[in-house]
């Protein structure tokens, strides 16, 4: 990677102009053209090194309801569940981590009051507890990575 | 939020068009104008609803490979002062005050922390720990070990 993409990536993660020609604005900050950063960004998306480009939505702000839940889950039953579990549409992402607590999902609803309703829908399929930790606050999102 | 909005939402969510109009085109898929277009994006970025226009960097790909999220024990009446010094650091992606579960979770503060292997997170983590000194009142960081699903956020009002 040379260091315009370094510097497209390291830039571009701050903000875009929304604006008539947006990315000439941008090319011009960056010394390059606009043509230039466009070629750059769809060879980028397309080997991977971006995983998007453009608006970054807030679920939350847009009316849904949105939570972290964990469930622990003995190993004998854990790809039943794990399945049980992602029949959920409202379940966005679930990963297996290294812990009592082995299953960690992302519940997404349409309107914060079926997050609780989700819940119950959950256990009762399953027969495990399931941890609720949606964020009281949050300090910090961001993915200035620096590269 | 209305009509219109969902629109460019939806239009939108997989990525802004790769045009030298790209406000331009998003219109035409939605039906609208540019100018409507760059208002509603501009009102729905100072409400929130957009968190920011920009690039997306793929950890993983970029040789970030180490990804861990570590949970800490904080004092309830510091969670502020600590989790804004957590949240500064550019190691951490996201961090969140979350509800404690006792006796068996007992974490209140998550970072998420990237590193380029477990080994770079971990001493990564270590950095926090002394940042966060006697606040901290216990700690550990979670591996992920798989994918169980992972599928992009629905739209509120957008059908299954």
């Amino acid at each position: 990677m040379d260091a315009i993409d370094r510097a497209i990536i390291n830039q571009l993660q701050k903000g875009f102009p929304i604006s008539e020609r947006p990315y000439r604005e941008a090319a011009q900050s960056l010394g390059i053209g606009e043509t230039e950063l466009i070629q750059r960004l769809q060879t980028m998306l397309d080997d991977k090194r971006l995983s998007r480009f453009g608006p970054l939505y807030h679920a939350e702000r847009m009316g849904g309801g949105l939570s972290l839940c964990a469930m622990a889950i003995p190993e004998q039953d854990y790809d039943k569940v794990a399945e049980q579990v992602n029949s959920f549409p409202e379940v966005a992402h679930n990963y297996a981590r290294d812990h009592e607590l082995n299953m960690w999902f992302v519940l997404a609803t349409e309107t914060p009051q079926r997050i609780p309703e989700v819940l119950k829908e959950i256990q009762a399929l399953t027969g495990y507890p399931v941890y609720n930790m949606p964020k009281q606050q949050e300090f910090f999102v961001g993915l200035h990575f620096e590269v | 939020m209305d009509k219109l909005d969902r629109a460019i939402i939806a239009a939108t969510q997989a990525g802004l068009p790769l045009d030298t109009r790209p406000y331009a085109h998003v219109a035409e898929q939605v039906g609208s104008d540019e100018a409507t277009v760059m208002a509603r994006m501009q009102a729905m970025q100072a409400s929130g609803i957009i968190r920011r226009i920009g690039a997306v960097p793929n950890h993983y790909v970029l040789g970030f490979r180490g990804n861990g999220m570590s949970v800490w024990e904080v004092p309830e009446n510091r969670i502020q002062a600590c989790g804004e010094m957590v949240g500064s650091l550019d190691f951490v992606s996201h961090a969140y005050h979350r509800p404690k579960h006792p006796p068996l979770w007992n974490y209140n503060l998550f970072a998420m922390v990237h590193g380029r292997d477990r080994e770079e997170v971990m001493q990564k983590v270590e950095k926090i720990a002394a940042l966060l000194g006697e606040n901290d009142l216990g700690h550990e960081v979670l591996f992920s070990t798989r994918i169980l699903k992972k599928t992009g956020l629905r739209l509120p009002g957008e059908k299954a």
